[in-house]
């Protein structure tokens, strides 16, 4: 009991993280039906700007403690957005009418472009977060310690995407980004400016995979160039898990695969930990293609 | 005939001229000529393929013609963004309906006053569709996707009135629908035109569009093959033959 409860609260930090990177797969595909598969690489750029900040600007002696872990997750929101929406810009916008394999080609040479510019910055070899920003402390669940940092980690991921969950579903620009996403011919006939919405798509994504980047470097301390591989992986299998397009399926999925691979290395194998990952895949592919909370859509003809 | 009714007016509301559009190589429509007139409801007719569709999507901007242009009071529209055009009053309810199915009716009809900035303005034309609509009310809170095809069709007539159009462009509202409710249809169309909008009817039931019609263009794989007023045309013996059913009435 305490090894399950133990890894079960790891297991939903690890996939309140995944989640927020699985929200920016699966909000552009929802407007673009393209993966962008630089977005894993944006999530490990947000890492290294929240190294930046500590390491080469010492931001850590002017603010301490919680207070700057909060600042550095905002920065890197508001960096990494701005560097998806240039990314668009860039990689995507000029194919957009080009067939669908063009923009797949561009979106692997966007990640190969980002994670070997992150290697030559910063080299090959794992950094680590110069300051522990947060609290080291723990406390007692029904007989488990539980580290405080785990349950931060937790409630800041689900913070986030209560955020984007009201955002989305109760703001008229919210309301715009999920027309846009079921149909974009109807979204321009009411008056939408689409490629706004995708700009802004772009920049909400990769905000939150930056976000991401930022909380992982913070709470293990460690990260490398390519880092976002794994991750990007991991949190694209959520997003297919819960649905590809489907922004709840994206929460969902990304806890609930937290969890499988937490509760999976600590009853089977820690090696077999990314395998875990790949059969869930497999599963949901064969089982139910379009996820669990993929398209239920009554649409009359 | 024709010139006769033109001459009436003044200056075009809405002008088409020397239309060209083409879809990749294949050009759809061959410089189209067409005119609107403040108030009227002009409706376009024409079999299948025959290029309707084609000539509202390039009015609403999602197409873009090859040559000539679009005019609307004068100013160009064929070369801004269809968000713009919506701004500028000229908003479509398009063939097929295209609700957005996973949202609910309300919120359908709120996007469709989206680039509204006056709340009060929109929650005042909200109700009047709500009167033209009563059903929509009904059935407000419910997913587009699980209403009938009718009730479908007042959304997405809904929709676009809530953009608070100069100019409404429908496209097949009648397609699909029930002969009572084509006729509820084609009486809110009457009761829209009659608070002065301007209306362009798309439609492949051709009698009853020519009856509720001022004016009526037929068209022809991608050309205007007639233009004339829609008595004319509703009495003109080829009209009658190709798109009536044969003499009748």
């Amino acid at each position: 009991m305490e090894e399950f409860l133990q890894q079960l609260t790891n297991g939903l930090a690890v996939g309140g993280i995944y989640a927020l990177i699985a929200l920016g797969y699966t909000m552009v595909y929802g407007v673009l039906r393209l993966i962008n598969f630089a977005h894993g690489d944006l999530f490990t750029l947000g890492a290294y700007l929240g190294f930046t900040l500590l390491a080469s600007f010492g931001l850590s002696g002017v603010i301490g403690g919680l207070a700057g872990a909060g600042l550095l997750v905002l920065m890197a929101l508001i960096f990494v957005g701005l560097v998806g929406v240039m990314l668009e810009r860039a990689a995507y916008r000029p194919l957009r009418n080009s067939d669908r394999l063009s923009a797949v080609v561009s979106a692997l040479g966007a990640s190969i472009f980002l994670q070997n510019a992150m290697m030559l910055l910063y080299g090959a070899r794992p950094q680590v977060y110069p300051v522990r920003l947060l609290p080291t402390a723990s406390f007692m669940l029904m007989g488990v310690e539980i580290p405080f940092t785990r349950v931060l980690l937790f409630s800041s991921s689900l913070a986030l995407m209560f955020l984007l969950f009201w955002f989305i579903n109760r703001t008229r620009v919210g309301a715009a980004i999920r027309a846009v996403a079921i149909d974009q011919g109807a979204a321009k006939l009411v008056g939408i400016d689409v490629n706004r919405i995708i700009s802004l798509v772009f920049l909400i994504g990769p905000a939150l995979g930056g976000a991401a980047g930022v909380m992982v470097g913070l709470y293990y301390g460690q990260i490398t160039h390519d880092m976002g591989l794994n991750y990007g992986l991991k949190a694209f299998i959520a997003a297919i898990l819960g649905g590809i397009g489907n922004i709840p399926g994206a929460m969902l999925g990304g806890l609930l695969l937290g969890v499988i691979e937490a509760l999976g290395t600590a009853y089977f194998a820690v090696g077999w930990k990314d395998a875990f990952a790949f059969l869930v895949l497999i599963l949901i592919l064969i089982v139910r293609p379009t996820g669990l909370l993929g398209e239920r859509v009554a649409d009359k003809i | 005939m024709s010139n006769s009714i033109t001459e009436a007016t003044a200056t075009p509301y809405l002008t088409l001229r020397d239309l060209r559009v083409s879809y990749g190589s294949v050009e759809a429509l061959h410089s189209i000529n067409i005119t609107v007139n403040q108030g009227e409801i002009v409706t376009i007719l024409g079999a299948n393929g025959a290029g309707k569709t084609t000539t509202l999507m390039s009015i609403s901007g999602l197409l873009r013609p090859t040559h000539g242009e679009i005019l609307f009071q004068g100013e160009a529209l064929h070369t801004l963004p269809p968000h713009v055009i919506v701004q500028r009053g000229i908003t479509q309810s398009p063939e097929g309906r295209r609700v957005f199915g996973t949202m609910s009716v309300l919120e359908n009809l709120q996007l469709g006053a989206y680039t509204r900035k006056n709340a009060d303005e929109a929650a005042k034309n909200l109700q009047w569709i709500f009167e033209l609509f009563p059903r929509l009310e009904e059935r407000a809170s419910q997913l587009a996707g699980t209403l009938s095809g009718g009730e479908q069709q007042m959304l997405a007539i809904g929709r676009a009135l809530m953009g608070c159009p100069r100019v409404l462009l429908l496209d097949e509202p009648s397609l699909g629908l029930a002969p009572i409710l084509v006729q509820f249809i084609f009486d809110t169309i009457k009761a829209i035109n009659k608070t002065g909008m301007t209306v362009i009817l798309v439609e492949q039931n051709a009698r009853a569009a020519l009856k509720l019609a001022d004016r009526g263009y037929v068209l022809e794989v991608g050309k205007v093959v007639l233009e004339d007023t829609a008595p004319n045309l509703l009495a003109n013996p080829e009209v009658q033959n190709a798109y009536l059913g044969g003499q009748r009435d």
